[in-house]
Parts: structure tokens; sequence; C-alpha cells
């Protein structure tokens, strides 16, 4: 029981740990694969560390809901990121919340952050806002389907049930797997407004989603919410690991010794994803707002067929 | 012995109305009325959930009233208690929100009499136990609520909404009267009891199937019979539009429930496609709407719509569980419905008191014409997000609760046999994942452009926080959303007796469970705990707060908008509800509205500005109302020369017509 809650802890400051360096992980990659040096790997700590010390300049007439939300955003994504399974399968507190109580907790910060990109009342935070619930408005539904997809083969909609399925041999090569896999990633791609959908390193651009509702923040308010989109980016690489690539999971039970092969696999596995994401990224260029729709209702298709295909064949 | 403590609560109200019209012209009326009607209604909503918790057997009352030799029956069972609850908890809070608000009223005499007469018509269609009770409170209900969306019969609008209304009002009880018919059949059967005991043919049930659909339907607003509903239900007077809105259109989805799954019988296994879709659609099509608007109370409206969609939706998978015999997957997910009838009936009324007290300080519904409301109405605000959250359905807020159990419904009907049920059910579970979030990017427009923002006129910058006693009934209503949702285990366990009566089996009990979690099918299969959700997310923002603010830095200063460095001083350029949801319209509206923007640019040399144009059309109005409404003037113009025939072509008119009834009878085999 102790140990239980040892290791529920431990997974909760881990992603809070790893979340800024993951984010310097993507931006070293993507400058070195671009022929830059790029900052540091620590530099995302030195900004949360210097944004914290900093005074917060608030617009005149900010609201309170304007000074809650960062730390709102902050706690409802960090609870999310600590339900999903990194190292060990079998948390404390895993079913407390299922797979699309996660989902919804996401849309919860989503739903809190638009607004205060409203609040101050500035044309730059209000498109922002729109935009981002646009997406939204496909993403979501996207991502219910591919969750509609991994419980039915699972029979489960706990993550914790669904990857010790996935580890486990009965899983096998399934269609609905794969196309959930393509949705999945176009998801969370979108999700994370990460290129082609939104670019994180642009300010001033007509396109931008995220960057132009977080405009108003400043100091603290801002390091929260940096540090919330860097969670948010954590969550879906550990998502995407413990469903499509669990190896190294530790089944619930498992003692210490084990953690020598869980955390290592879990960075591994961070890297790897990392990597790729910013391979991914240098090699495309950012898309028109109005094609987003097309790429997520591609993801939206997918989920849609995965589910049809569970509903018709048990096998698929 | 609950029966009649209802019953005379029900009669106490019916007392007031005629009360109401004698003192609606003192002073003080409005506070005394309306506290009476809340008093009532309390000791109706105590007796309803004695019935209902204390899982008491059914009682039923005969009353020598109504047709000769048929009576008056009366019956509380769980079903009845459940939406008597429902309905008395609308017209409590109602009732504690009209004191306050009612004082604002200019014509009290064209509110206060209906308003006791229509909480009383409600109560009474819950309780009825035979067809001619149910179908003439079902109708007084009807009138009662036209008599108050016309109350202020000046504004246009108005009159056209309750003409509308009232033509639907009465097609929608056609419909009912032709089902009961069906049920009763030739041998008169008027009192539920018979007609349960009678199984009609399986052709006279999918008759009954449909006209209950519309009957019922038209009143909860199921797409396509919904066009009344957005524009009678912000008509009348806010806490009106509440009742209409959180409880009239529950008691619908009440007289759907007691037709289809209690009096008809098994039902065929396709009645789960028709409702099925019809729900599904009704939910998309319900948001997407809500979202082209920018009155606020009209939004709101729309998502009653919505989710009377996602309650649909519920009961049709029910339904589709019922009839191959999946009796513990129909008790999910009938379970999930009624729970969002309660979970919508909560925050609706209280998002419509909302908008009601926004309505006094400013006199505005229009959102285009509000913002920045937090600063100067900063508990109508608070309460109000309340409910945004909760009907957007996000954790840890009750709304959540309610799709997550019909997603786990959704989750279980692989196992049903037929080919178009495994085909149509992932459909409608996107559906209902693309309506719930929907609904979350409509109430970001909702709050966003009426609450946060700079105000857009004088009204909004100079209003004024509301009345105690409307205060008093918001936040009694978003205490009850938080609790339904950290703690839903206890409303579902509630609802246990229903599922019980409805489809012969019930849900597992949820107050057991370790840590208050809910686990609807099995614990190896999905669980969620609203509290320790609830608890994390206050326990780690509080952390985060205190440790930034003791490590870090807690200073804050106070400057200009930044707006990359461009701040505009005209509230003008703020995103308004329209420009918000301009994306949205662009992806789903272009097909589904046919919106277009159209830019008027003058020529170069002329004063006037450009301007820029949306026009947004309702198709289903063009497709099916429009059509019958021009064949409705075209042959009411045509016959009108009727009405100017000398006496003797009216004389010959008759004879012909007697002449051709006695050749029919002829003729008749």
């Amino acid at each position: 029981m102790i140990l239980d809650f040892a290791v529920q802890g431990l997974q909760m400051l881990l992603v809070l740990a790893l979340a800024p360096l993951l984010t310097g992980f993507v931006r070293k990659a993507k400058a070195r694969l671009m022929r830059r040096q790029g900052p540091p790997l620590i530099q995302p700590y030195r900004d949360l560390i210097r944004l914290m010390h900093k005074d917060v300049v608030l617009a005149s007439n900010a609201s309170w809901l304007f000074r809650v939300i960062p730390y709102l955003i902050f706690a409802v994504t960090w609870v999310a990121a600590s339900l999903v399974p990194t190292f060990r399968i079998g948390l404390l507190f895993s079913w407390s919340a299922d797979l699309i109580a996660i989902i919804a907790l996401l849309g919860s910060a989503r739903f809190f952050q638009a607004l205060a990109g409203l609040d101050v009342g500035t044309s730059f935070g209000g498109i922002g806002a729109s935009r981002e619930v646009m997406i939204a408005s496909l993403a979501e539904p996207a991502m219910l389907m591919i969750v509609f997809t991994l419980a039915l083969i699972a029979g489960s909609t706990q993550l914790s049930n669904i990857a010790e399925f996935m580890v486990s041999p009965a899983v096998g090569l399934r269609v609905s797997l794969a196309l959930g896999l393509l949705a999945l990633i176009l998801v969370a791609i979108a999700e994370n407004g990460r290129i082609p959908v939104d670019n994180p390193a642009t300010h001033l651009e007509l396109t931008m989603v995220h960057e132009a509702m977080v405009l108003e923040y400043s100091g603290r308010h801002l390091a929260l919410i940096e540090l919330t989109a860097s969670l948010k980016l954590i969550l879906y690489v550990s998502l995407i690991a413990c469903l499509f690539a669990p190896w190294g999971l530790k089944p619930e039970g498992a003692g210490i010794a084990d953690f020598t092969i869980g955390i290592p696999a879990y960075l591994g596995k961070l890297a790897v994803g990392g990597f790729l994401l910013a391979l991914f990224e240098t090699s495309i260029a950012k898309m028109r707002v109005f094609r987003v729709p097309e790429f997520l209702g591609v993801a939206l298709m997918l989920g849609l067929l995965a589910v049809l295909l569970r509903f018709v064949s048990g096998s698929l | 012995m609950m029966l009649t403590v209802v019953l005379w609560c029900a009669a106490a109200l019916l007392a007031l109305a005629p009360l109401a019209v004698i003192v609606a012209h003192m002073a003080k009326a409005a506070p005394i009325v309306y506290g009476l009607c809340a008093a009532a209604a309390l000791i109706s909503l105590l007796a309803a959930l004695k019935q209902l918790l204390g899982a008491a057997p059914a009682e039923s009352m005969a009353l020598p009233l109504g047709i000769p030799w048929v009576g008056t029956h009366f019956r509380i069972d769980a079903l009845s208690a459940f939406f008597l609850a429902v309905v008395d908890l609308g017209a409590v809070t109602a009732s504690l929100f009209a004191i306050g608000y009612g004082s604002h009223e200019a014509a009290p005499s064209r509110v206060l009499p209906f308003y006791p007469a229509f909480l009383a018509a409600m109560n009474l269609v819950v309780l009825a136990d035979d067809a001619f009770t149910f179908l003439v409170s079902w109708e007084f209900m009807s009138l009662t609520s036209w008599a108050l969306v016309v109350s202020h019969h000046r504004v246009r609008d108005n009159v056209y909404a309750g003409y509308v209304y009232i033509v639907m009002a009465s097609f929608g009880t056609l419909a009912l009267l032709l089902a009961f018919g069906l049920l009763a059949g030739p041998d008169g059967l008027y009192t539920f009891a018979q007609i349960r005991a009678a199984h009609p043919t399986a052709g006279f049930a999918a008759l009954v199937l449909f006209l209950a659909l519309i009957g019922a339907g038209s009143k909860a607003g199921l797409v396509p019979l919904h066009v009344w509903l957005p524009l009678a239900h912000p008509a009348a007077p806010s806490h009106v539009s509440a009742l209409m809105s959180g409880v009239m259109t529950k008691v619908a989805v009440y007289g759907f429930v007691r037709i289809v799954f209690d009096l008809v019988g098994g039902p065929a296994w396709w009645w789960s496609m028709v409702v099925l879709a019809l729900g599904g659609v009704t939910a998309v099509m319900g948001v997407l709407y809500a979202l082209m608007q920018h009155d606020l109370k009209r939004l709101l409206a729309y998502h009653t719509v919505e989710n009377i969609g996602i309650i649909f939706i519920g009961l049709g998978l029910a339904l589709a569980f019922k009839a191959y015999g999946m009796d513990s997957a129909a008790a999910l997910a009938l379970t999930a419905g009624l729970l969002h009838v309660f979970n919508h009936s909560v925050f609706k009324s209280l998002l419509f008191f909302g908008s009601g007290a926004v309505l006094t300080a400013t006199g505005e519904r229009d959102m285009e014409h509000l913002g920045g409301l937090i600063h100067n109405m900063p508990q109508t605000a608070f309460v109000f997000l309340v409910g945004c959250v909760a009907i957007s359905a996000l954790p840890p807020l009750n709304g959540f609760v309610s799709e997550w159990l019909t997603f786990q419904a959704v989750l279980l009907s692989p196992q049903l046999p037929s080919w178009g049920l495994k085909l149509l059910v992932p459909g409608v579970g996107a559906l209902l994942a693309l309506s719930a979030a929907l609904a979350a990017a409509c109430f970001v427009k909702a709050f966003g452009v009426t609450f946060l923002g700079r105000p857009r006129t004088l009204a909004a910058e100079r209003a004024a926080e509301t009345d105690q006693f409307s205060l008093a009934a918001m936040y009694f209503l978003a205490a009850l959303c938080l609790v339904a949702g950290v703690l839903p285990g206890l409303f579902i366990d509630a609802l246990a007796p229903l599922a019980d009566i409805l489809v012969g089996s019930r849900m597992p009990v949820q107050t057991g469970v370790q840590w208050l979690s809910i686990v609807p099918i099995a614990a190896g299969r999905s669980s969620y705990n609203g509290l320790l959700v609830f608890l994390f997310i206050g326990i780690s923002g509080t952390l985060a707060a205190f440790a930034i603010h003791r490590l870090a830095s807690d200073r804050l200063r106070r400057g200009p908008a930044w707006d990359c460095g461009y701040p505009d001083p005209s509230p003008a350029t703020q995103y308004t509800a329209s420009s918000f949801a301009q994306p949205i319209r662009r992806v789903f509206g272009t097909s589904m509205f046919r919106a277009r923007e159209l830019v008027e640019m003058p020529p170069p040399g002329d004063m006037r500005p450009a301007r820029l144009v949306v026009v947004v059309r309702d198709l289903i109005w063009d497709a099916i109302y429009a059509p019958v409404a021009a064949a409705i003037g075209f042959s009411a113009d045509r016959l009108n020369v009727l009405q100017f025939l000398t006496i003797r072509q009216f004389l010959s008119l008759v004879f012909a017509l007697l002449v051709i009834l006695l050749l029919v009878l002829a003729i008749w085999p």
C-alpha cells in the first residue's frame, strides 16, 4: 500500500520533472536537424524559473478568473498526466478516472484556457480561443473514437487494463489498431499545437492558435501555462507509448528492482517519441487554418472506421 | 399517503391561480405568490423524494372527477416519483428565483395567475394514471405555458413564437390522443393498468411508437419537431424559460418513457434504430444551431434540443438492449438517459436563471451587446460558469457523469446481434462525442462573450449584481451540479427502482463501492471517481499556487493590455459571438445551414462603411415547415370564397354534401 502510494507519487513527480526536458529535447532535436546549435536541453527549466521570479503584469481589466485559470489548467493537466502509466501499470489511483475521463479532463483544461483568451477582450485572444475550440471540436470526437476502439479491443476503458492487455500476447496485429494509432498521432499533433496544425515556436503570426490565446499572460502565470503545455506533450507521448509500445511496462506488484527496467525504458520511449516528433515537424510545412478541419476529419474518419471494424468483427 | 400529499400540493397550486388573479395588482403580490408556490412545490418535492428513495410501493387513487364511469386516476410509482422530483426541484428553485426576479415584471397579472397553474399541470401529468387525465393535464400544461410565452405580448416576436408554439403543441397533443386511442383499443381501456394488461399487435405498437415520438418528441424538441422551442422558450420570462427548458421537456420525456417502456409492452428491435438516429441527429443539430446564435436565451434553448438528443440516445440504447433481453445493459443505458434528465434540469435551470439575471441587470439578451459582466456581477458570473462547465460535460461536474455512462452503454453494444444496430451505434457514438465537443465550444462562446472581455455597451458597463433570492436559487443549483458530479453513486442508486420497473433489471449498487467510485459494469471494465478527481485538482492547484507564491514571486502589477503592442481602445474590436463561431460556421455550417458571408464593399468615393453580412438558413424550416405553411395559406386563400356565397349557393352546397353522404352510405359495404 505504502509502496503503491510512493509509486503514484513518484509517477506524478516524474511527469512533472520530465515534461520541460521533453520539450527541450524536441527543440534541441529540431535545431540539430536544421543544422543549428539549438538551446541547451535544460533551457525550458531556466525559462520557467526566470518567469516564475518575475512580476506578473496583468491587463487592467483582467478578472479574477484570468488569474485563477493558470493554476486550474495546470492542476487539471497534471492530474490527467499522472493517471497515464509511464513505467508501471496499475497505479494506485488509476481507477479514479478512465481514459474517457482523462480525455475529458484535458477538455476541461482547454475550456478554461479558451476562456482566458477571451477575458482581456483583445482581438488576438479571441482569434486564438475561437480557433482552439474549432480544432478541439474535431479533435475530441476523433480522440473518443480512438478510445472506443481501444476499449472494445481490450474490453475496458481503464487505461491500466488496456495497457496490460496491450502487453499481453492476446493483442496480435489488428487493422483497427493500426487505424487507431494513425488517428491518435494526428490528434496528438493537433492537440499539442505542433506543426502542421499550429507552430509552438511562433509569435505574431496570423495563423497562431495557442500562443494567441495566452498572449496576455506573463510571469508566473505564463510559466504555469508553458509547463502545462509541456505536461500535455508528455501526456500524449506517454499515452502513445503505453498503448502502442508497451515494452518494459511493469505490471502491478512489481518490486523496486523492476524500476531499473521500467524507468530507463520509459526514458528511451520519450526520447524516440520526441525525436520522431522533431523529425516530422522539420519535414513538413505548416498548413492553413482551414485545412486543419480536413486534417482532423481524416483522424475522425479513421477512428470511426476503426470502431466500425470492431463492431462488425471481433478479430479485425 | 405520499400520493395524497402530492395531490394536495397540486391542488394548492391550482387554487393559487385564481387567488393570484385577485392579488396580482397589489404591490407585494409577486413575492407572496412565488413564495407560496415554492412552499407547495417543496412539500411535493420532499414527498416525491421520500417515495423514490424510500423505495415505497406504488400508490394509486381514483377520484370521481372527469368522464363518468372512467373517473380520474392518479398513481405514484418510482418513475412518477423521479419525474415529480425533477419537476418540483425545478419549481422550487424557479419560484425562489422569481421572488427576486418577478418584482421586475412589468405586467404581473399576465404571469402570476398562469405560473402556479403551469406548475400544477406539470405535476398532474406525471401523476396521471389514465389516458384522459394524462391528456387533459398535458393540454393544460401546454396552454398555461403558452399563456406565459405570450405574457410579453407587445414584443412582436413573442406573439409569433406563441403562435408557432400553440400550433405545434396542438399537433403534438393530437398525436398523443391518437396514440392513446390506439392503446385504448375498441374496448375503451382508459386506465394505464388496463392498457398495460392489453398487448397491442406489433403493427399497432409500432404506430404508437411513432405517435409517441411525434407527440412527446415535439414537446421535448426532437429534430425536426424542435422549431417552436427556440422561439417559445426565450420569449417567456426567464424563470418560466427555465421551467419550460429544464422541466417541461422532461415531462415530455416522461410521456415518451411511460408510453414506450411501460404501456406498450415489449419493443421490437428496430424501434431503437429510429430513436437512436433521431437522438444522434438531434444532439448534433441542436448544438450546431446553438453555435449560430447570439441571443443568450435562444442559445440556451437550442442547447435543450441538444440535451434532449443525448437523453434519447440513452433511451434508444435501452430500447435496443431491452429488445434483445440484455437487461443489465438496458438498465445502464436507461440510467444514463434518466440521470441526464436530472442533470440537464439542474444546469439548464441554472443557466436560464443566469440569463434572467443578466437580462434584469442590462435589459439585453443579445450577447453582442454584453461583455465584461464578470466585474460587476461576479457572483452571477461564477454560478453561470459552473452551469457552463456542467452542461459542457466536463469533469468533475455532473454533466460528464451522465455522458460517461452513455458512452459506457455505447461500448456494450457490439454484443447486440442486429447488423443494423452494429452499424448505427458507432455512428451515434461519434455524433454524441461531436456534440459534447461542440457544446464546450458553444459555452466558451456563451460565457466568454457575455461575461468576459470588455463591456460592449453602456448597459453592460453599468450592470449591477442581481438580488439575493435569485442568487440563492442559482447557488443551490450550482452546488447540486457539484454534488451530483462528485457523488454520482447516490443519484445512480436512486434511479435503480425505475430501471427495475422499466427494463426489469438494475445497475449494481454504487454506494457500497470503495472510495465512492462509480462502477457501472465491473471494476475491471470501467470506473470513475468524481470526488477523487475533484480533490486531486483542488489539492494540486492549491499546492502549485502555494509553492509558487512562497518560493518564487507573488508580486503583481496592473498595466494596459498587451495585445502584441497594438491594443485598440474600442470594445468593438473584440471577438463577438458571431466572429467567435466563424471557424465552426465555416467548417460545419456551409453545408448544414448554407452559411454564406457576403462582403458589401461600397465603391470608391462612397462614404458608407463596408459591411460583412452573414446569411444562415434553417434548412429544416425551409424543407418541411415552409411548404406546409405555404400549402395551408394557399388553400385557405382559395377556400376563402366560401365565405362570400349567396344563401342559395350555401343551400345547394349543403344539399350536395347530403347527396354525397347518402351515396357513400349506399356504396359502403
